[in-house]
């Protein structure tokens, strides 16, 4: 695997610009692309698949919208977990139902004391809390605090744009 | 049951191709047509089919989903204490910035929450001093130190 620093070449980068908004949705999706970024078909899929291989793609398909969907709750949850735990433990809740994202941040002392951040979506409140609740008995006694930030408002959400 | 709201009206295809297409598109001559023959439908009636659930915003996107750190660039989760005389105005002054990419109010006394997503890694600390002299608050910042694995599944 590459480093994570790795920039992208200038084809990886037409190739991004070109699918950033979404891919072409005709039935020879590979071969438009390929004349838009002014190389062979056979090379837009070679190098669509590099990039899923090193990670510069997550994943390529549907990506719903979880308001949509009905998941209109979205609690942050963060947890002060004891350091030594860590490691297992993030693993295990990354797994979980209902668990978007989970990464180790760092503390903020006093203010804030929470080293681990899952994000939690439910159709309400309530599901969200109970999926918190599950977490909170996975992590036991590790856990010394606990706290779910829920969204009371969107301020901006314009997602990501690489200059063209 | 947990109660729902303003939830898309979808179909037994609908939910299928959420189901089973938010990864692993293929990659071959006929994409659509390989992944329209495993739902049992063709390839002109999942084209149709995607084109209405981005239409109305089911889909918020189909395609790759990049992660912005592999090419080089990052995200950064950032927040601040906002005293709530200022609060809309702060909002407006974060939102300013093109590199805030999400902004979110939340319950805490760290009550606005945003992400800031760069090109470079040394735009982040620019971007943070910033929001520091425009609005003379600290910023506090979240990097991630460690990811987890997140499996897949949101259902419909």
């Amino acid at each position: 695997m590459n480093a994570p620093d790795d920039g992208l070449d200038e084809y990886d980068r037409r190739l991004v610009l070109a699918t950033q908004g979404g891919l072409p949705l005709v039935e020879r999706p590979y071969e438009l692309l390929a004349e838009q970024c002014g190389m062979a078909a056979e090379e837009v899929k070679r190098r669509l698949q590099a990039m899923l291989a090193r990670g510069v793609i997550r994943r390529m398909g549907a990506v719903p919208n979880h308001y949509a969907l009905g998941y209109t709750a979205n609690g942050m949850s963060v947890w002060d977990v004891d350091d030594a735990h860590l490691a297992e433990l993030g693993e295990r809740i990354g797994r979980l139902p209902g668990v978007t994202h989970c990464y180790e941040r760092p503390r903020h002392l006093p203010l804030w004391p929470y080293n681990l951040f899952a994000m939690l979506h439910g159709h309400d409140r309530a599901a969200v809390l109970a999926q918190a609740e599950e977490i909170r008995g996975l992590l036991g006694s590790a856990c010394r605090a606990h706290n779910v930030l829920f969204s009371t408002r969107i301020l901006k959400k314009s997602g990501l744009r690489l200059a063209t | 049951m947990p109660e729902r709201h303003a939830v898309a009206d979808l179909d037994e295809l609908d939910r299928a191709i959420i189901n089973r297409l938010q990864g692993d598109f293929p990659l071959c001559d006929e994409p659509y047509a390989e992944a329209a023959r495993e739902l049992g439908v063709d390839a002109g009636t999942l084209i149709e089919r995607l084109r209405k659930m981005l239409a109305e915003g089911v889909l918020t996107r189909f395609g790759p989903m990049f992660q912005v750190e592999r090419m080089g660039g990052r995200y950064l989760l950032a927040a601040m204490a906002v005293p709530e005389a200022h609060y809309d105005a702060v909002a407006q002054q974060v939102n300013a910035l093109d590199e805030v990419a999400h902004n979110y109010r939340r319950e805490h006394e760290l009550n606005m929450w945003f992400v800031l997503a760069v090109e470079t890694p040394a735009a982040i600390a620019d971007c943070i001093a910033r929001i520091e002299v425009a609005t003379g608050l600290k910023v506090y910042a979240f990097p991630k130190q460690r990811e987890f694995f997140v499996e897949m599944k949101l259902t419909v």
